[in-house]
């Protein structure tokens, strides 16, 4: 298993700062909320309240309480508490970043080459397998995901040049 | 009551057709996988598998997806008791006393007692649902929009003023569920909002990508941090031990009893079933003579909060079929499958559709039968699947959520936005707002909204329609009192104070 730190020492960022910034993008989608519900209009139409009447009033309330939580994100956190130690969120990172190429590589190279990549990356990488390990499920996990979805459940996946090249 | 117990027997044949019964022991199956690996929860499990249905008749896919819940909740109590690792929140309190009594070697007894008890509080809930759906739902068949528009208000109240997150947390997660619900077309005025131009958005956020995204990858998120050993204990368990457990179990019958009290209340309030299994554990704790022992591996320990997780659990479909409020968020997927499949769910649904809704309520019955044998035999079986590496695991899951994200639409924009909830999942988790309230909001914001402007439309605009007549006024007064509940407990106390000093 992943052996990288757990002995970094409990430097990190500090919590009080994730707090903050999770409140201010909170409200920045209320005032965007709010923004968008203007230009579709919050006062009373011809069918009752018009489309942005809803929207407009949960931004508000998201506001609000963003307020609220900042307040109490100020008194309750010094600064000095850690968010997660700089190893941990690497370990994070390390899921987050191969997980950000897999989805977007997905529409190009179809679900099931970019699925067995991600899974020899992670075995080697991580888990640090031997080869014929990493391959044998690599190969496996997206060939059993074919036949279950494309032939059993005739439910199909984005397929890439590889599925093309073989006439699937 | 003379015709539902014949829609229950018709119920029972729709369910003991070969077909339904193999797909009740794949549920199951899968449920307990799903319930003992990490970041694949009962939610976001079923909220994968979900796709997989669109083709079988909808009575079939709620007989499977079902099982899978029944499943999960089983499956949670096996890594708590052998792994010291509630696989589900609801199986923490389960890790208190189960992990102690597996580490004295005592791993049968725990689980025998786990799964037993999980099934008496699943079977009293079914009970209770089999008597109390039809009354709920012909009561709620006499429902306008105000009524209706009180009931979500009494529900999303009661996750503000129950939940053990800071309220305003609470408020500022489920609000933007709501606003998030509200993206794409209106549905009173066929109106575009809140897309800005963006030709993705207009279909809006479906409920199913946040799903899956917070719960599941936000969940590998949280599991990669905390780092993996999982040194867990080894069991079998022989009939012997089954038998000698079952022998023991009822002389705790009052503190059974008890949680599936409060199991089928926590349950119908969309409090749900983590709080359930410890207001349980707690109450059993005071109560018990044997209290003080509490946490060092007492039997009774396993049963209070296994009895009222699942209680809770299983009467959370009772507002979620009678009324079309789910109590879960794994209720709430179930509710977006009654869509997807082309059902409304609510009152209508046990007029309408009597072979889904007793099929449905005769599956919980047998499911649970079929589950609490399948666990009991299985039990290293499934313990072996926690002991294969994560690096090998985990990968699996991803492309598992990945698959499932793609699925709901046949749309890869919605993988992209899978991995956004996954991080937004994993940083609000973290920072402690609460994520059911937020699903659930995403789930029922334009129903919630369809009832509100239409009750505005009728009374044009004055709120006083929601005091208007004694029903709805009584609902929404009920929903204020859970709103502002901890303040109301906190004055009391208060008040108390001077007097017993």
């Amino acid at each position: 298993m992943s052996e990288s730190s757990h002995s970094s020492g409990g430097a990190g960022p500090s919590h009080r700062s994730v707090e903050i910034g999770v409140v201010l993008f909170m409200a920045l989608l209320a005032a965007i909320g709010i923004v968008g519900s203007l230009r579709v209009g919050i006062d009373w139409g011809a069918e009752g309240p018009k489309a942005g009447f809803f929207p407009f009033y949960i931004s508000l309330i998201v506001l609000m309480s963003c307020v609220v939580n900042l307040v109490g994100v100020l008194r309750e956190f010094t600064g000095r508490e850690v968010f997660a130690e700089w190893g941990q969120i690497r370990q994070v990172l390390s899921v987050v970043i191969p997980t950000t190429i897999y989805v977007f590589a997905v529409p190009i190279l179809g679900m099931y080459v970019s699925s067995g990549l991600l899974i020899a990356v992670f075995m080697k990488w991580i888990g640090r397998y031997s080869w014929p390990i990493v391959l044998a499920l690599s190969i496996g996990v997206p060939l059993a995901t074919f036949l279950m979805f494309e032939r059993w459940f005739l439910v199909p996946l984005p397929k890439g040049p590889l599925e093309d090249w073989l006439g699937l | 009551m003379i015709e539902d117990t014949g829609n229950l027997f018709h119920g029972f044949s729709v369910v003991l057709q070969p077909y339904n019964i193999m797909l009740m022991v794949l549920g199951i199956v899968l449920g307990v996988i799903i319930g003992v690996l990490p970041g694949l929860g009962g939610a976001n499990g079923i909220a994968i598998l979900l796709p997989l249905t669109f083709s079988m008749s909808p009575t079939s896919a709620i007989i499977m997806l079902s099982c899978i819940y029944w499943g999960a909740l089983f499956g949670g109590a096996i890594t708590s008791v052998l792994f010291n690792i509630p696989g589900e929140p609801w199986s923490v309190a389960t890790t208190f006393d189960g992990y102690p009594m597996a580490q004295q070697g005592k791993a049968g007894e725990a689980l025998t007692a786990a799964f037993t008890s999980s099934f008496a509080g699943a079977l009293f809930a079914v009970i209770m649902i089999t008597l109390l759906a039809p009354l709920v739902a012909s009561f709620a068949l006499e429902f306008g929009p105000p009524e209706i528009f009180s009931v979500y208000f009494l529900a999303f109240c009661s996750f503000v003023g129950l939940s053990k997150e800071p309220p305003f947390k609470t408020i500022a997660a489920m609000m933007i569920g709501f606003g998030l619900g509200a993206v794409g077309l209106d549905q009173m005025t066929g109106q575009l909002r809140l897309t800005f131009g963006f030709s993705e958005l207009l279909s809006g956020f479906d409920f199913l990508i946040a799903v899956i995204g917070l719960f599941g990858i936000g969940e590998i998120l949280l599991t990669m941090e905390e780092g993996l050993n999982f040194r867990g204990n080894s069991a079998r368990i022989d009939p012997k031990v089954v038998w000698q457990t079952w022998k023991e179990l009822p002389t705790y019958w009052a503190t059974s009893l008890r949680s599936c009290l409060i199991g089928c209340w926590m349950g119908i309030s969309p409090a749900g079933a983590t709080p359930a299994s410890f207001m349980s554990y707690g109450i059993a704790k005071r109560v018990s003579r044997r209290g003080k022992f509490f946490g060092k591996g007492e039997i009774e320990g396993v049963v209070a909060p296994e009895t009222a997780a699942h209680a809770a659990g299983t009467s959370a479909l009772l507002p979620m079929l009678s009324l079309g409020v789910p109590g879960s968020p794994t209720a709430a997927v179930l509710l977006g499958g009654l869509l997807i499949w082309g059902l409304q769910p609510g009152p209508l649904l046990f007029v309408e559709q009597k072979d889904f809704v007793w099929g449905l309520i005769a599956s919980m019955y047998l499911g649970n039968v079929v589950g609490l044998l399948i666990v009991l035999t299985c039990v290293p079986l499934f313990a072996a699947i926690l002991r294969v590496p994560f690096s090998i695991i985990g990968p699996i899951i991803l492309v598992m959520c990945a698959i499932g994200a793609y699925t709901v639409h046949n749309n890869s924009f919605d993988v992209v936005m899978m991995l956004v909830f996954g991080v937004a999942g994993y940083l609000l988790k973290k920072t402690n707002y609460p994520m059911a309230p937020m699903v659930l909001a995403i789930v029922l914001g334009d129903k919630a909204e369809e009832a509100f402007r239409q009750s505005l439309l009728a009374s044009q605009g004055g709120l006083a329609v929601f005091f208007s007549n004694k029903l709805v006024g009584t609902i929404m007064m009920l929903g204020l009192v859970v709103l502002f509940w901890p303040l109301i407990q906190g004055l009391w106390s208060r008040v108390r104070q001077p007097a017993t000093a």
